[in-house]
């Protein structure tokens, strides 16, 4: 499990979580975004194509995220829940905190 | 302090049954190899390997953590005890702290519009959303999570 970090041309920092996102893990990811927010970046997408599950500690964290982000002027994106993912979103109503795209390119494209 | 598996056939003597027996530090660090280690042993098995990779993993994640947290208080000096008894008709997983209990009963709905955007909250909510069944022990130290066959 691991988290990779990549920013693009527009400056757009694709977030890849390989894996899980979870109790165990949630402040690495955390710690990695924010560094990227004290460095300038302000659009972000986290990328779930490779993610097994989250917990809700991994949810909480995307919930926190998302709030910094937003307080700094900037847009976090999610991309890639698989058909299990999309439902725990559903079913904790996270869906309509989070603009979700169904790829990486697509929520790209939305900014 | 690695963790060590105990895997016996269950006493019931069927094909597919077996049970496992799993201590966890309290320590959040371990949710993660805990729950790969349980996982493991379902492959092949009863449980769908979908619901093996969403369901079986994120309901024991939440309930290890919540033992360890809340149940353990992260107390070093305390286990977290997993046993899993495992059927040709339902997997049962029993998660249990050495903490003094709560009564789920007054736990707060986290999709209320109020509590949505709070970080915490959400885990017994997501728990029971994905196994089939849930009960607690009357001192409310213990979760028995039931997945049924499929």
């Amino acid at each position: 499990m691991s988290f990779s970090l990549t920013k693009n041309k527009s400056g757009v920092v694709v977030v890849g979580v390989d894996g899980q996102l979870i109790v165990g893990n949630r402040q690495d990811l955390k710690q990695k975004v924010l560094d990227a927010l004290d460095g300038g970046a302000r659009k972000f997408v986290i990328d779930f194509t490779k993610t097994g599950y989250i917990d809700s500690s991994g949810l909480g964290v995307l919930v926190s995220l998302s709030k910094k982000i937003r307080e700094q002027g900037g847009d976090l994106r999610l991309a890639g829940l698989n058909e299990d993912l999309q439902t725990l979103f559903e079913l904790t109503k996270l869906d309509t905190l989070f603009a979700i795209a169904k790829t990486p390119a697509e929520a790209l494209a939305a900014f | 302090m690695p963790l060590r598996l105990d895997v016996r056939p269950s006493a019931t003597g069927g094909e597919s049954d077996f049970e496992l027996a799993l201590d966890v530090p309290s320590d959040l660090g371990y949710v993660g190899p805990a729950v790969e280690l349980i996982a493991d042993r379902f492959k092949g098995g009863v449980l769908s390997p979908r619901r093996v990779r969403f369901n079986l993993r994120t309901a024991l994640a939440e309930a290890l953590a919540n033992a360890i947290a809340y149940g353990n208080r992260h107390d070093p000096r305390r286990l977290v005890h997993v046993r899993v008894e495992a059927g040709r008709d339902a997997v049962h997983i029993h998660v249990t702290d050495a903490g003094a209990g709560f009564d789920p009963a007054v736990v707060p709905d986290p999709t209320l519009p109020g509590r949505l955007e709070r970080e915490d909250g959400r885990g017994l909510f997501v728990l029971r959303s994905l196994v089939d069944h849930v009960a607690f022990s009357a001192a409310g130290n213990s979760i028995c999570l039931t997945l049924r066959a499929g």
